[in-house]
């Protein structure tokens, strides 16, 4: 059966006018942008184009920008880096119970380091509720981490609210934007972001690249030390390859962004409907209003994680669960044990659908047939 | 029949060397294999890595080599509840349980066997060392043709409609023409350590281990006769015929555990090895599986009472309540209440039950426990 890809937000192809200005840069711009030569000023001029383009791209100045090696990465350099440089400021950092383990593992090392950190809930509709968040602000509260969309569910969390009730406090204000860059307008200023993460493999870029944007004056520490790169942040010799790819990346979906949105928002649909037509018992995790158009997380009662990607698999659909699968042991998703409590089976039944270049119409109805099939087979079993 | 490219099947993977062979002698076959790893017990190193990683690792290699597909599954609270509870179930009743034979019956050829099913496997397959032979319409399940490895001890249990689906694709070969095969082919795990225990104790200590689960209570250690010989650390860790671990020195035989007095939490010991107390002439089996047919007159076959122990012949006769006598032709030392008894006419395993009783002289021999 023809394998149909379904994992977006895990990894988009990469798309072919990527690769189109990434081979002949690996083929002929080989310099080291430090350099003060002919070939190092090359590719420092490819490099000065590209945070060009990725400052645009989310209304910022070109400095702000600073280049990792990915999400994971920005996030680390965020949380870490004004954690250590802020903590005569205060000792207090304000996260969500559902960012991503780059953020939740990060926080949960700066509790090690002597950093307070409150973990906020979420509501059933997968949002925080910013009333909790103004509750638990203190003097001491240096940082505020809050990812834009969830990885898991899709859910839009209200940044721009926080952003607001942040402007006149002290604490810096993070959103790690992986899942919402290219399927929603960013604008650090209308956001009101100190620091925010992206990623270039999300967005049809290469993987090995991000960056973090970190606004003129915020007081943040490096992680590595080296040479003067990246302005000391992020030192070691750039990525230009990545970096171009990455550059061209955010260029296509700059301009293709309402385009793609609206046909991700037509298989969503398409894909909902289907299972609707072949009377699948499901139940969507979250409020779909609230969500991007890339992204749905379904449950399916009676079945489990397990059972359900492996059947996938077998039969060509590629998806995810946010249930960590290693070597046979089902960790529960923590975001939906956020939402719905870690009793509720959700945390084992649920799948992330989630769409993109890969896809077209005729792709989503084979694919959701399929998964009605084998959902309808699963619970049929389990029943006898 | 279908095709074999159109024919699923299901290896059981354990990433250990009889399994990948397994998964490569079906794939070279021309099958539509999908390797799959079980988790059956939750266990983390003094590192906080848990153990099943490694093993699923080689499972990964292999299944990439072989390209096949590789998932994983978990029955840990299908292990918990049908086999570990047994196990403990058993140690407190004073037996010594096969929670291997339980395994077989309850997870790998039920639970992980429905798995397979549930994704549209025709058959799941292991590395186990035994037969399947199908005359006419049955099936029949032979000893694998190495004897030192044949397993059909642990797979006493094994029904006729579970055989019909299942393969072993080692039974006719010998453990060392899998491993060449394996290192012939170049296999992740061709030169890795068989597994050796039991698989949830593995390597460590045993005592150790049932001790977190089961509280030990010290005891007298007494003969037949009354006659104190020190004290013992608790009857679990004791099995009919022992000689390890009994400290007790002096002149003369060795000393040997000959049974086990669970209400006065006393542990009888003789002195030698073949001490009389030790010999039984039959036994009364419960649980019985027959393969083929159920036992309905007496018959005369070839038993085992331990794992690679060589066949003794004996006369099973169906009693009441489905049990059966076996009578022994000849005298038979240390047979253990809990362990299984599995028979077999020839190369075929008839089927086989749960030691229940022990009998001397047709009568109960109570002190084995």
């Amino acid at each position: 059966m023809e394998p149909i890809y379904l994992d977006h937000a895990s990894t988009t192809p990469v798309h072919p006018e990527v690769v189109k200005v990434m081979i002949p840069l690996l083929e002929e711009v080989y310099g080291n942008p430090s350099s003060i030569h002919h070939f190092g000023r090359k590719a420092r001029h490819i490099l000065d184009e590209s945070r060009k383009v990725a400052a645009l791209s989310i209304g910022a100045q070109e400095k702000s920008i600073t280049f990792t090696s990915g999400g994971t990465e920005a996030d680390n350099l965020a949380l870490i880096g004004i954690a250590q440089a802020n903590k005569h400021r205060g000792n207090h950092i304000i996260t969500t119970t559902i960012e991503h383990h780059a953020t939740l593992h990060t926080a949960e090392f700066l509790e090690k380091q002597g950093f307070r950190v409150t973990y906020l809930p979420v509501l059933e509709n997968g949002q925080i509720n910013v009333s909790d968040l103004k509750a638990e602000l203190t003097d001491e509260t240096i940082l505020v981490s809050v990812m834009a969309v969830n990885n898991e569910t899709g859910t839009i969390q209200p940044i721009e609210e926080i952003g607001a009730i942040l402007a006149d406090h002290r604490a810096y204000f993070h959103s790690d934007a992986v899942q919402a860059y290219g399927l929603l307008p960013l604008d650090v200023d209308e956001l009101g972001v100190d620091l925010l993460t992206v990623s270039s493999h999300k967005i049809n870029g290469p993987k090995g690249v991000g960056f973090l944007y970190i606004r003129d004056k915020v007081v943040i520490d490096s992680l590595q030390f080296g040479g003067q790169q990246e302005r000391k942040r992020r030192p070691g010799t750039e990525n230009v390859a990545g970096i171009v790819g990455f550059k061209k990346a955010i260029e296509l979906v700059d301009k293709e962004r309402e385009q793609r949105v609206n046909s991700y928002q037509s298989y969503k649909q398409l894909f909902i409907e289907t299972l609707e037509k072949d009377k699948v018992d499901f139940k969507i995790n979250g409020d779909i209003t609230k969500s991007v158009a890339a992204i749905v997380n379904i449950s399916f009662p009676g079945t489990n994680v397990e059972s359900l990607l492996t059947n996938f698999d077998l039969s060509g659909i590629a998806a995810s669960s946010g249930s960590a699968c290693t070597a046979g042991s089902v960790e529960p998703s923590h975001v939906l044990s956020a939402m719905y409590g870690s009793e509720n089976p959700r945390t084992i039944n649920s799948i992330r659908f989630s769409f993109g270049l890969a896809n077209s119409e005729d792709d989503i109805i084979d694919a959701a047939k399929r998964v009605s099939m084998i959902v309808k087979r699963l619970v049929n079993q389990i029943d006898k | 029949m279908k095709d074999k490219k159109d024919t699923r099947v299901v290896v059981g993977m354990s990433g250990g060397v009889d399994s990948s062979v397994t998964a490569l002698l079906l794939k070279q076959q021309g099958y539509d294999v999908v390797g799959i790893f079980m988790k059956n017990w939750d266990d983390t190193d003094e590192n906080g890595v848990c153990t099943a990683t490694e093993d699923f690792d080689d499972v990964v290699r292999v299944c990439n080599q072989l390209d096949i597909p590789y998932y994983a599954v978990n029955f840990e609270k299908q292990y918990w509840d049908k086999v570990f509870t047994y196990f403990l179930d058993e140690y407190k009743a004073g037996r010594t349980p096969n929670p291997d034979v339980m395994c077989n019956k309850e997870i790998k050829f039920k639970a992980f066997l429905d798995h397979a099913l549930s994704l549209g496997a025709d058959y799941l397959a292991t590395g186990h060392y035994a037969q399947v032979r199908k005359v006419n319409d049955k099936y029949e399940m032979l000893r694998g043709v190495d004897d030192n490895k044949d397993q059909t001890y642990f797979l006493n249990q094994l029904s006729q409609s579970v055989l019909s689906k299942v393969m072993f694709p080692l039974g006719h070969l010998p453990k060392k023409e899998v491993r060449k095969i394996a290192s012939e082919n170049n296999l992740a795990t061709a030169n890795k350590k068989d597994s050796t225990g039991i698989c949830f104790i593995g390597e460590r200590n045993f005592k150790e281990f049932l001790s977190e689960y089961l509280p030990a209570q010290p005891g007298k250690m007494t003969t037949l006769t009354g006659v104190e010989q020190g004290k013992h650390e608790g009857l679990m860790y004791y099995t009919i015929g022992q000689r390890q671990g009994l400290g007790i020195g002096g002149a003369g035989d060795p000393w040997f555990v000959v049974g086990k007095n669970l209400k006065e939490n006393v542990l009888y010991v003789e002195q030698s090895f073949h001490n009389d107390h030790l010999y039984s002439d039959a036994l009364i089996a419960t649980d019985l599986n027959w393969i083929n047919e159920p036992l309905e007159k007496t018959i005369d076959c070839t038993a085992k009472f331990r794992y690679r122990q060589s066949d003794s012949k004996v006369t099973v006769t169906p009693i009441e309540d489905g049990k059966v006598k076996v009578t022994f032709h000849q005298a038979e030392r240390a047979i253990t209440p809990g362990q299984a008894v599995v028979f077999y006419q020839g190369e075929v395993c008839l089927g086989g039950g749960t030691i229940d009783e022990i009998i001397k002289n047709e009568k109960p021999l109570d002190y084995v426990g």
